[in-house]
């Protein structure tokens, strides 16, 4: 793909490690290796409370009943909570679950985290196009996660916090959510949005226009590939749901009624304009971790990605694509024939592309010679996870099965193969991947790989089983169930255990790797990394390519 | 280059779907939407409701409604399933069939093929067995033939996939019973208005420890827990209903698992479905789209019953079969439509 020439003098720059102060440094950074990580460091905070908030709901979904919702909600409120307030809070225990993990752990982990560590670098551009703007996107993101976990402790209709789902369907969340929680979370997405758009911008225009001389469109590594793709996808899609969210702003406060069918509107629009952006959001999630996945497998296999240029054109076709199947998700709303069999038709077409990455991965490793270090375990498990979320999703696409899938858990259990299973996986593949070349010491390799076995078996368990559920007829959103739905509920409970034992293992790892690793080299994965990355000490110097390398 | 066939592969299979529908177009002279009015119905198949007025005035004026007891395992969920609840109706099980036979064992295959083909290049290709990597970074032949082979796979699952569809909207008779389903927070209201337009209101069933003496608690005759109601949609086994969904506050959904039916119920909107339910029995659903607190707690029990126990149901909820209208009238008209044009329009 690409020969690199290595800059000799980038390796020893001491001119260009001159950092600014403490407060100078983390607070006003316009340096792309410290706001990418601080996004980093902010997605997993983000991901500790999204991810403890999952583990609430997987013990109040261990036995039948409703045991711990109660209590919950009259801690948050500090009085006894009512019946209305206790299952209030599951409402809004899922809605948070889904907006902390969608906006506030994913997209910041691997755009903001990834993206802006990587894309200069891979590029061999000194920094962001617009680095100021890079830290306003930044700081965007985090007052909007307080404004999310804030609208938790005000009223949002039945009790406190917004109890809408993420979706923020009309008219549960205009008529239905008396009280400023759903004002809060709504104005929580705007500043999400205005901040990822922003994000966007400046990754487009960081890679038109800031390549190293040499490295044409179709040198570039696939990962600054996918970020790209990624870019438009975010600039094309977030303006919607800007608009939606908008729009039930002003349905909320102002009476315009776009969504209330009383006053002309329909409810239905709001979901068409959420979906529009929606869809495109699972792919926002996903390709980057494409990209972070082929640069692994590639590297680890010791050769080149097998089909370079198909590899690339997929997650465009895929990112096209992406636009025009959104309906899938409203299969039941009551649309005509013609309208489901098209959704139904043009979402099968996506999983042509996908296949085609599968199988260019795989070939990416045939004839390789292949080292199993901790980032090609989670590549791996990524392949086979993602092929399973990817199978479950050609099932659902089928218009005419979705009438008994649609909202039930085997729609959970698709959505979190590809998400929980796939994007979380490419994350944890480019953590340990690049731990090294962003800290300067080394992750340990054993922890490591024993987070991943635990992670795979807790996330299988929790995961797998509620396809039965769903298949049996189990809704989603719901704080109890019959008691048939009892063993496969339990079992996930105890998936959910299991993985949390993995995650804690990655702290300890973290933290440990970071005072005592051993320090990292400057290329610590050998002949297979071929990226500019590579090229530079670990950590890179805090200015790096000043001057420009040629790419051949 | 490969890449500009693949480039023309993609741009076929966008044209995809356009085809399928014009293959389809010619098979269904018209596939119905749910919302929009349907005059007419393309072929009346049986005079159903006739018959069920037939049956009502057979029965005698001594006959008295008794609820059905639900029977365990039917139409309800199944301890530990991992299946599909039985389907109970020729839709469902052709749906069932192209699920478990079509789908299932495709993506089967294709999962356990890539988990294969990972554990070949993992032991073939290990570092200590292939020292030496290759530096092949291009086959067209596979390339296409890993482009082709999956759009060929979808076009067979395309095809029945896309003729169920067309056979889920075929519109109801025009004399099928008519029922509205209002979702409420959080309750089901059940609407006859062939029938004498009157509404049962459908809530749970809380159990015994959760009410007050004296009060209505669910008994295993109910049904299931969280999902018996104190009152039921009551329809004829055997006739075609038309099922159609609204709701007052929020949107809801109604969902009946083991007849695989599943329509959204939306404020302002009249949505419409044919089912089926040939057997005699209870049916039991959740409300499927998240609709405030007790979203949970507004389950949907339909009880089907033979026609002539039906007649005798609607006469207890002070409602009249159509039979009096039919005499009335030489040419009746379907006044069932007439609504769904007044609240579409």
């Amino acid at each position: 793909m690409t020969t690199i020439a290595a800059n000799p003098s980038d390796l020893h720059e001491h001119d260009s490690d001159h950092k600014p102060a403490f407060f100078a440094r983390w607070f006003m950074s316009t340096n792309h290796k410290d706001i990418g990580t601080l996004y980093l460091i902010f997605a997993i905070f983000a991901g500790i409370i999204g991810g403890g908030i999952s583990g609430m709901m997987r013990l109040e979904l261990a036995e039948p009943g409703v045991q711990y919702l109660g209590q919950w909600a009259s801690w948050l409120s500090g009085s006894e909570a009512t019946w209305n307030e206790a299952l209030h809070m599951w409402n809004v225990l899922i809605t948070a679950h889904g907006l902390i993990m969608v906006f506030f752990m994913v997209m910041p982990a691997i755009i903001g985290g990834f993206g802006n560590w990587f894309v200069p670098l891979m590029i061999g551009a000194p920094d962001m196009a617009f680095p100021r703007m890079n830290n306003v996107s930044y700081w965007l993101t985090v007052v909007a996660f307080i404004m999310l976990l804030g609208s938790t402790f005000v009223p949002g209709g039945t009790g406190l916090g917004a109890g809408t789902g993420w979706t923020v369907y009309a008219p549960l969340s205009t008529s239905g959510s008396v009280g400023p929680a759903v004002d809060m979370a709504i104005f929580s997405l705007h500043l999400a949005g205005a901040a990822s758009i922003l994000g966007a911008v400046n990754f487009i225009t960081t890679i038109f226009n800031m390549r190293a001389p040499g490295m044409t469109l179709h040198k570039m590594p696939l990962f600054v590939w996918s970020v790209l793709v990624t870019a438009f996808l975010l600039l094309l899609a977030l303006p919607v749901l800007a608009a939606a969210i908008t729009m039930l702003l002003t349905d909320r406060n102002f009476g315009s009624g776009f969504f209330d069918a009383a006053q002309g509107g329909d409810p239905i629009l709001y979901q068409h304009l959420f979906w529009f952006f929606g869809h495109p959001e699972v792919y926002i999630m996903i390709l980057p971790g494409f990209g972070i996945i082929s640069q692994i497998v590639s590297t680890f296999s010791r050769k080149p990605v097998f089909g370079y240029l198909g590899m690339a054109y997929a997650m465009v076709g895929i990112g096209v694509v992406g636009f025009v199947v959104w309906a899938h998700h409203m299969f039941t709303i009551g649309m005509t024939a013609n309208v489901k069999i098209y959704f139904t038709a043009a979402t099968m077409v996506i999983a042509v592309p996908t296949g085609i990455k599968i199988f260019s991965w795989i070939a990416t490793m045939w004839g390789g010679s292949i080292s199993f270090k901790t980032p090609m375990l989670w590549a791996i498990g990524f392949i086979f996870m993602f092929t399973v979320g990817g199978v479950t999703g050609v099932v659902l696409a089928n218009g005419g099965l979705d009438d008994v899938y649609h909202d039930t858990y085997y729609v959970v259990a698709h959505f979190h193969y590809v998400l929980s299973l796939g994007a979380v996986f490419s994350l944890f593949a480019g953590f340990y991947y690049w731990f090294g070349k962003m800290s300067g010491r080394m992750i340990n390799e054993f922890l490591g790989q024993l987070h991943f076995w635990i992670f795979f078996v807790g996330v299988n368990i929790l995961f797998f089983p509620m396809h039965f559920l769903g298949n049996n007829g189990m809704p989603r959103r719901i704080p109890d169930y019959n008691s048939a739905y009892a063993y496969w509920n339990e079992i996930a409970s105890l998936g959910y255990a299991i993985m949390a034992v993995g995650v804690i293992i990655f702290f300890i790892n973290v933290f440990y790797s970071l005072f005592f690793g051993p320090k990292a080299e400057g290329n610590y994965w050998g002949e297979g990394a071929t990226t500019l990355e590579w090229t530079l000490s670990s950590p890179p110097p805090f200015h790096q390519f000043e001057t420009l390398p040629e790419v051949k | 280059m490969n890449f500009s066939n693949k480039l023309f592969l993609l741009i076929g299979l966008l044209l995809l779907p356009s085809q399928l529908y014009a293959q389809e177009s010619t098979q269904e002279a018209q596939a119905p939407a749910t919302t929009s009015v349907m005059p007419f119905s393309p072929a009346p198949v049986a005079n159903d409701a006739q018959a069920v007025a037939d049956s009502a005035t057979k029965a005698s004026d001594g006959a008295q409604y008794v609820p059905m007891d639900a029977t365990p395992g039917f139409g309800m969920p199944t301890d530990k399933a991992i299946d599909f609840q039985d389907q109970k109706n020729d839709l469902g099980q052709r749906a069932y069939w192209i699920n478990n036979y079509i789908l299932l064992p495709i993506i089967t295959v294709i999962s356990f093929f890539v988990l294969g083909l990972l554990f070949w290049v993992a032991i073939r290709y290990r570092r200590k067995a292939n020292p030496e990597p290759s530096k092949t970074t291009h086959n067209t032949t596979i390339e296409i033939l890993w482009t082709a082979i999956p759009i060929l796979i979808l076009l067979g699952i395309a095809i029945p996939s896309i003729d169920l569809l067309a056979k889920q909207f075929e519109s109801a008779p025009k004399n099928a019973v008519t029922v509205k389903a209002i979702g409420y927070q959080w309750y089901w209201g059940f609407n006859y208005p062939d029938h004498g337009d009157f509404e049962v209101v459908a809530n749970i069933l809380k159990e015994k420890e959760d009410v007050a003496e004296g009060e209505r608690y669910r008994t295993d005759a109910d049904g299931p827990q969280l999902l018996a109601t104190d009152n039921r949609m009551v329809v004829p086994a055997g006739v075609p209903i038309r099922l159609q969904t609204t709701a007052a506050d929020v949107i809801h959904s109604f969902a009946i698992p083991s007849l695989w039916f599943k329509l959204d119920a939306v404020p302002g909107r009249l949505n419409e479905k044919a089912l089926m339910i040939p057997e005699p029995g209870v049916y039991f659903g959740q409300c499927s789209e998240l609709c405030g607190a007790f979203h949970g707690y507004m389950p949907i029990a339909i009880e089907a019953l033979p026609p002539e126990e039906f007649a005798v149901w609607v006469k207890e909820q002070g409602g009249s079969m159509p039979t009096d209208a039919v005499a009335e009238t030489e040419a009746p008209k379907p006044a069932q439509d007439n609504e769904v044009a007044a609240q579409a329009g």
